[in-house]
């Protein structure tokens, strides 16, 4: 009994403990710290000088930068609703299948994963390049006579992330399809509803949870990927994350690199914030 | 004409549907097929030869660069699994001041973009004077892997009757063995899917991996990152070829604990 109680905050310590300190360790900590670091300047060797400055924040607004910043939330965009458009009817078929079909589909959609998304890029790039497949193959059934450039435009940047990030729209897509009441749409067409009367009215207000869990899913790190636009823009189509990772690998400079860090942050609170004041469940995100 | 204009809905869906598989698996298949070509380039398909296969073990760089990205994955895996099982247990039991805290530090791997958690590291680990390597690599991979296997572990412990727990211990059972004989067989289909998608995680990591590498732990993402923009030799087709048939191989291994994933995860949602 003595020894029972003495050990009674015990397990509570041995379980929350660890991951508690890791993550005030190696996320809180090292986010409070890019944020004093975006207000700190720069000696001319690069260091980082510890006095306080609001010059990496002036430095953000520049036509260069602005012009960059448009082109990643065009790219985000259009990977978002692209995706939406892509998946749905995907995501749709995949519900209405057996239990055995709905296991074999959603295993068809993880497996692509496995292989590291580099290399499925890579494969992206030997199709659509100028000597790629594609162009091989319409210019040996002469629909071309040159070349097209397929690779290293806007585009090509689209199709990368969509190919990347499809796989976080399908999911929650799929899991609200799958939530929704069928019996609903049975009264509505026995009501007398047209069907794309029903759809509109019914399925796509009870999937929109899906649409907008997916939307964050695949938005947000739309504007990080900056593998993808290495890849497949050619230092043509620039993200905020090619940015990001320019002023820590090129320039090193960090102090504006955490400004620009900042920036991405406060723009991901503000989508995220959006999206729980639409209804969403913030426990819908990331387990994929 | 209602059931034929469902039929042709339904035609539509199974079309599509291919389609979408095509698109997901076209760029695989040109890896797989391209690793059996003659030509350096990989470009036109000039003819069969396995010769790629063995060159592979030739080449030191990349053979050591997939022995550091296996390390890392297991390493991160096993430490993210054991500290998130016991985590999501006590954040399961236990109420205590901070617990918000912890649970919004859980959701920013989650919804933050990994560029930002990859700079952020390598910001403390400067700061901390630790040299990028091997084990910052493994460090990193946990911070991101751990909130996901809390995150299934919670969801397999929603649904554990803790009666069990406290009948194991009337009886006279200590914690621990309580926990080893009861409590984790109960929850272990959640810690597979955990653990497996730490394994996941870690193994296709490209962004986080990128800003807390060092020069001597080059893992095959960032190998792979480096050749990618002037021309992957067809020795990269012919490991990543070999590394897919691994993986799948273990998935069928492992179905059963792959099916759990996917039921608890994503069918299992429609019952919250």
């Amino acid at each position: 009994m003595k020894a029972k109680k003495r050990f009674k905050g015990l397990p509570k310590i041995v379980t929350l403990a660890p991951v508690s300190i890791w993550l005030l360790l190696l996320i809180a900590i090292p986010l409070i710290y890019i944020l004093v670091i975006s207000f700190l300047g720069r000696n001319s060797n690069g260091s980082i000088r510890y006095s306080f400055a609001l010059e990496n924040y002036q430095k953000l607004i520049n036509a260069q930068y602005l012009k960059i910043y448009a082109q990643s939330l065009l790219i985000a965009f259009f990977t978002t609703i692209i995706s939406i458009l892509l998946s749905y009817p995907f995501a749709y078929h995949m519900a209405g299948g057996s239990k055995t079909k709905k296991v074999i589909m959603m295993l068809l959609v993880i497996v692509p994963f496995w292989t590291n998304s580099l290399i499925r890029l890579y494969g992206w790039k030997t199709i659509l390049g100028s000597e790629g497949i594609l162009n091989g193959l319409l210019m040996k059934t002469h629909l071309i006579q040159q070349p097209l450039q397929l690779l290293f435009t806007m585009p090509a940047v689209i199709l990368g992330m969509v190919y990347t990030l499809i796989p976080f729209m399908i999911l929650p897509l799929y899991a609200s399809v799958e939530k929704l009441d069928h019996s609903l749409l049975e009264a509505a067409s026995d009501l007398g509803a047209k069907r794309y009367h029903a759809f509109l009215q019914i399925t796509l207000p009870l999937t929109l949870p899906g649409i907008f869990a997916g939307s964050i899913m695949v938005f947000i790190p739309a504007l990080g990927y900056f593998f993808v636009s290495d890849l497949l823009g050619g230092g043509n189509n620039m993200l905020i994350g090619n940015l990001i990772k320019n002023q820590f690998n090129i320039s090193q400079n960090w102090p504006l690199g955490a400004a620009l860090s900042i920036v991405l942050i406060a723009v991901t609170i503000l989508l995220v914030k959006l999206y729980t004041k639409v209804g969403g469940n913030i426990d819908d995100l990331g387990v994929a | 004409m209602k059931k034929t204009k469902q039929k042709i809905i339904k035609t539509f869906g199974k079309l599509h549907a291919v389609l979408i598989l095509l698109f997901l698996y076209l760029p695989i298949f040109v890896v797989v097929a391209f690793s059996f070509n003659e030509s350096r380039r990989n470009i036109v398909f000039t003819g069969f030869t396995f010769e790629w296969y063995g060159k592979m073990f030739e080449n030191t760089r990349l053979i050591e660069a997939f022995g550091n990205t296996v390390i890392v994955a297991l390493c991160s895996t096993i430490i993210s699994t054991v500290i998130g099982t016991i985590g999501a247990i006590g954040l399961h039991k236990y109420k205590f001041k901070g617990k918000g805290i912890i649970d919004t530090l859980m959701y920013i791997p989650v919804v933050i973009p990994e560029i930002i958690l990859g700079i952020a590291l390598l910001v403390i680990f400067s700061a901390a004077q630790m040299p990028l390597g091997l084990l910052t690599l493994i460090i990193a991979h946990v911070t991101f892997s751990i909130p996901f296997v809390v995150f299934t572990v919670k969801a397999r412990l929603n649904g554990f009757d803790p009666s069990v727990e406290e009948a194991a211990m009337d009886l006279g059972a200590n914690r621990l063995r309580t926990f080893f004989e009861v409590t984790l067989p109960i929850i272990m289909p959640g810690v597979i899917s955990g653990a497996l998608l730490a394994l996941t995680l870690s193994m296709d990591d490209v962004i986080i991996s990128f800003f807390t590498t060092g020069p001597r732990s080059t893992t095959l993402p960032m190998q792979i990152y480096s050749m990618v923009r002037s021309g992957v030799s067809p020795d990269v087709n012919a490991l990543s070829t070999l590394i897919l048939i691994g993986t799948i191989t273990i998935a069928i291994l492992t179905q059963s604990g792959i099916i759990t994933t996917i039921k608890n995860n994503i069918l299992g949602r429609k019952q919250k």
